[in-house]
């Protein structure tokens, strides 16, 4: 396991994702309004794929941009009527810095 | 008032009715404890069969969920069965050794799928067909092997064979009968449901008695009395059902085929009840839901300690949940000479119906083909009415014209007739609560009253009930849909608490008006940013984030996560120096597509996101939109210019619309066009708004469409100049602003509130200039996107960066 450093907590913007690439592995980050930091595989699990970067975020909810899908920011799965389940990661945070774990 | 301990052995739909209906009568009177031995909370047993059939899954069954037990403070063991019932100390114990003490103890055990005892019903592969588990056997059972043998062509049996059909197996029926589903059909109807079935790929085995089952460990055949074998991998076996009473019977309670219960459902032991297919009444025992909740209400009363009309036994009805099959069964079935039926024996349609009559009253029904007169004449029968002064047509057609009768037949129900059988709700209690509870659709008076929750088959009924009950608001009432999941508000409550209540921000409007998601989803929180913008003409602060992807990035995002971005070319009209610039920033920035679009602008294809702001730059153009709800393009015709039949500039009007309206938020897209005469080559006929060219002046058509709802525009006036063309659009523009729901277009919003009702408030000259003052307000406040985006730091960096990651990882 190992923990990498992929952002500054201050300068993630709240409700708006931002895509940091892990070598070839694109990951969001979410800065949920509550201030909790969330992690997710950059891609949608709708089966025809597309980016999850630029969806808009409710709560600890995640609207997929491009077939709406909704998920959750916890476990990373869709919500009802639609199936599915995305990659998550674990986010750990030291005071300024924010960490992935993986 | 301490309470009493209720305990229930069983978790099924007759039992947990009963509680729900206790807990209606006295919530508080009762600390209650329920014992399940399947590992699931209570769920629709009659839906099995869509499950298996596909249509459905377990999820979607479930009737009480685990929280339903949870807020009602009911005690629930699943997977755990009580063996004992100590009636002396009034305690009951599991199989875990759990004893629990009951002041009032409800059996509700159920029934069995009965096993014939053959030779080696014990084998892998044999199943019956009454719960989650055997649905799930078969499924599984599907994936690996071929061959399905179900023994029994009953109701149960048929379903079961539908299910594995559409599991993708063969299937054999046995029957030990001549005709399928004899207790329910005559040899008639029974002969056309089985030519129907086997025209869905069942194969019939009748009049075959099951002698052994063949096989090792897991089944591979039957063998018959006659001594004829046929392979199978799976068997399932629907020859009936055995009520589970041996619990009962080893505490000394009375019974006989069931549990024996008088009419309040008392065992021979005080304080100890039965309800359900466990339960004998009247020496029947009922295996359909509705006696089972008729049943659940009377004991509920007796526990409760309340008066109620003592239970005296129900007739059923019956039909079949096979597709293509569409039967109705109920009473009697055979002719005898004291009867006289009623007969429609249609072969060429495939419809059968037979009504027997007895002493003038109908004594049993037969409906194969074509069921709709099935609950009227269910009802004649429960009530016994007299048909001595009917004649055969109207006893077997509702109304005499064949249509319209159906809401005739509401009209003349009384109210204490029953509509939905599987849960015994009555017309009466529906109207009430439609008109107490303001309810307007079918799921609403379900979820009120369960009508219509258990077989469905009801539905249309209550449809019915609710158009007779609210008249003309039916249809107007039924449009009133809530703005999203996140509130029960409609558009136009929402629109009017925030111009009464002075709202001026989404998050405003969430709290002020209690929304059930905190941050909304998104439905909601476009819409709301819509209307806050529309009704707050230059004050709103637009809230980006709110906006769904396109419009928050100001470009189309494409299926691979690639942007478009298409330059504004006001009218379609270009230059050289553009397109060399188009050309450049193309091959600057390898773009892999470029392609005019639909709606006569050139796109730029497959962009990075990290790469928009810098060719935006390159560019230097504003941006086209073709991504937002709002203006999109003005396609024009060449016109007078250059056409030899233009009547008028074309281009020139074009390029002053689109200039006049970009960016204008509306409630869904719109598109406008401009044809120099009628010969219309910039289609201005499909467009939101279109205008045509003829000699001396301009036909302006509104609400056409192009697109999913194809739809050509209808002329909203003719006018003689360009000035007023401006005016006319600006106040129509507006005004769909003004009274849209979000996501609505100008095609479907004309049809919802009338044509003539949007000339009526355009004809006023007043009017339309306060519209066009308002509109003229609102596009004052309109930045050009790309260029801020090209100015400002904090929004490239927000959306349109990829990040650099900042630290080496650390291993832990």
């Amino acid at each position: 396991m190992q923990k990498i450093h992929v952002a500054d907590y201050a300068a993630l913007p709240e409700r708006a994702g931002q895509v940091v690439d892990l070598g070839g592995e694109q990951i969001v980050l979410f800065r949920l309004s509550n201030g909790e930091v969330k992690a997710v595989e950059n891609r949608s699990p709708h089966p025809k794929g597309g980016t999850l970067g630029e969806g808009l975020v409710s709560g600890e909810y995640l609207y997929c941009p491009v077939y709406d899908w909704k998920i959750s920011l916890n476990d990373g799965k869709v919500q009802a009527p639609d199936q599915g389940q995305v990659k998550i990661y674990q986010v750990d945070r030291d005071g300024e810095q924010v960490f992935v774990v993986k | 008032m301490e309470k009493k301990n209720l305990v229930m052995i069983g978790n099924g739909m007759a039992g947990v009715r009963t509680i729900e209906e206790i807990l209606k009568f006295s919530p508080e009177a009762f600390k209650i404890t329920i014992f399940g031995d399947e590992p699931h909370p209570n769920y629709n047993r009659i839906q099995l069969s869509t499950v298996l059939q596909g249509d459905t899954v377990v999820e979607d069954i479930i009737l009480n969920s685990w929280e339903w037990y949870k807020e009602n403070q009911i005690e629930l063991f699943t997977g755990e069965a009580v063996t004992q019932i100590d009636p002396d100390k009034k305690q009951v114990i599991s199989e875990k050794g759990r004893t629990v003490p009951y002041d009032e103890l409800i059996i509700a055990t159920g029934s069995s799928s009965f096993i014939l005892p053959v030779p080696g019903a014990d084998k892998s592969g044999v199943t019956g067909f009454r719960d989650i588990k055997d649905c799930e056997i078969m499924i599984k059972t599907a994936k690996d092997y071929k061959k399905a043998a179900v023994i029994g062509g009953g109701l149960l049996g048929l379903e079961a064979a539908r299910g594995l059909l559409n599991l993708g197996m063969e299937v054999d029926v046995i029957h030990l009968m001549p005709h399928l589903m004899e207790r329910q059909l005559d040899a008639a109807a029974s002969k056309m449901l089985k030519q129907e079935l086997e025209s869905q790929g069942m194969n019939f085995l009748m009049e075959k008695q099951t002698a052994e089952i063949l096989g090792e460990d897991r089944v591979t055949g039957l063998r018959f009395t006659d001594g004829s074998e046929i392979e199978a991998d799976l068997i399932v076996m629907a020859v009936g059902i055995k009520p589970n009473v041996q619990l009962a019977k080893d505490s000394g309670i009375y019974v006989n085929r069931g549990i024996v219960v008088d009419d309040y459902m008392r065992t021979n032991i005080q304080n100890v009840y039965a309800v359900g297919e466990c339960a004998e009444h009247r020496e029947i025992v009922y295996g359909l839901v509705a006696p089972l909740y008729e049943q659940g209400k009377v004991l509920a009363s007796s526990v409760c300690g309340m008066e109620t009309k003592p239970y005296e036994g129900s007739l059923v009805g019956t039909g079949l949940k096979v597709s293509g099959v569409d039967l109705f069964s109920a009473g009697e079935i055979e002719d005898d000479p004291k009867t006289k039926a009623i007969k429609v024996h249609n072969e060429f349609d495939g419809v059968y119906k037979k009504i027997l009559i007895r002493d003038n009253t109908i004594a049993g029904i037969v409906l194969y083909g074509e069921t709709k007169d099935s609950s009227r004449l269910f009802r004649m029968m429960v009530k016994k009415e007299d048909v001595s002064g009917m004649t055969s047509v109207s006893i077997l057609e509702s109304g005499c014209c064949g249509g319209g009768g159906d809401s005739s037949d509401v009209a003349t129900m009384a109210n204490e007739e029953i509509v939905c059988g599987c849960n015994g709700v009555s017309k009466g209690t529906i109207v009430d609560a439609i008109k107490t509870k303001e309810l307007t659709t079918v799921d609403e008076v379900g979820s009120c009253t369960n009508a219509g929750r258990s077989c469905g088959r009801c539905k249309s009924l209550i449809s019915d009930i609710l158009a007779h009950t609210l008249g003309d608001k039916y249809d107007t009432a039924a449009k009133k849909t809530a703005l999203c999941g996140c509130t029960d508000l409609s558009r136009d409550e929402v629109v009017a608490e925030i111009k009464e209540k002075g709202l001026t921000s989404i998050k405003e409007v969430m709290n002020v008006l209690g929304w059930k998601q905190e941050e909304g989803c998104s439905k909601c929180r476009p819409a709301l940013n819509y209307y806050l913008g529309m009704i707050l003409q230059e004050q709103y602060l637009d809230e980006r984030d709110s906006r769904l992807v396109n419009e928050k990035m100001h470009a189309n995002i494409q299926k691979d996560g690639t942007y478009s971005v298409v330059p504004r070319m006001y009218g379609g009209v270009t230059t050289a120096a553009d397109l060399k610039k188009i050309a450049e920033v193309a091959e600057k920035y390898d773009v892999p597509l470029v392609k005019l679009t639909g709606g006569q602008r050139i796109g730029l294809f497959g962009v990075n996101k990290e790469d928009l702001p810098a060719m935006w730059e390159d560019l230097g153009m504003p941006s086209g939109y073709a991504y937002g709800k709002t203006l999109r393009t003005v396609k024009t015709c060449v016109g007078a210019k250059f056409c030899r039949f233009g009547t008028q500039d074309s281009m020139g009007l074009g390029i002053e619309l689109e200039k006049k309206f970009e960016r204008l938020d509306t409630p869904h897209k719109v598109k406008m066009g401009v044809s120099a005469c009628p010969r219309n080559c910039a289609e201005a006929g499909i467009k939101d708004f279109g205008v045509v060219g003829i000699d001396g002046g301009w036909e302006i058509y509104v609400a056409g469409n192009g697109g999913t709802d194809l739809r050509a525009g209808d002329l909203l006036e003719t006018v003689k100049t360009k000035e007023e063309v401006m005016e006319l659009i600006g106040a129509f523009m507006q005004y769909y602003r003004e009274t849209a729901n979000y996501l609505e277009r100008t095609s479907k919003w004309v049809e919802r509130v009338g044509l003539d009702h949007v000339k009526g408030i355009l004809a006023d000259e007043n009017t339309r200039k306060e519209l066009n003052e308002r509109l003229d307000k609102t596009l004052e406040k309109y930045n050009e996107p790309w260029n801020e985006a090209i100015e400002n730091k904090e929004i490239q960096e927000k959306y349109y960066q990829k990040r650099e990651i900042p630290g080496k990882p650390i291993l832990v």
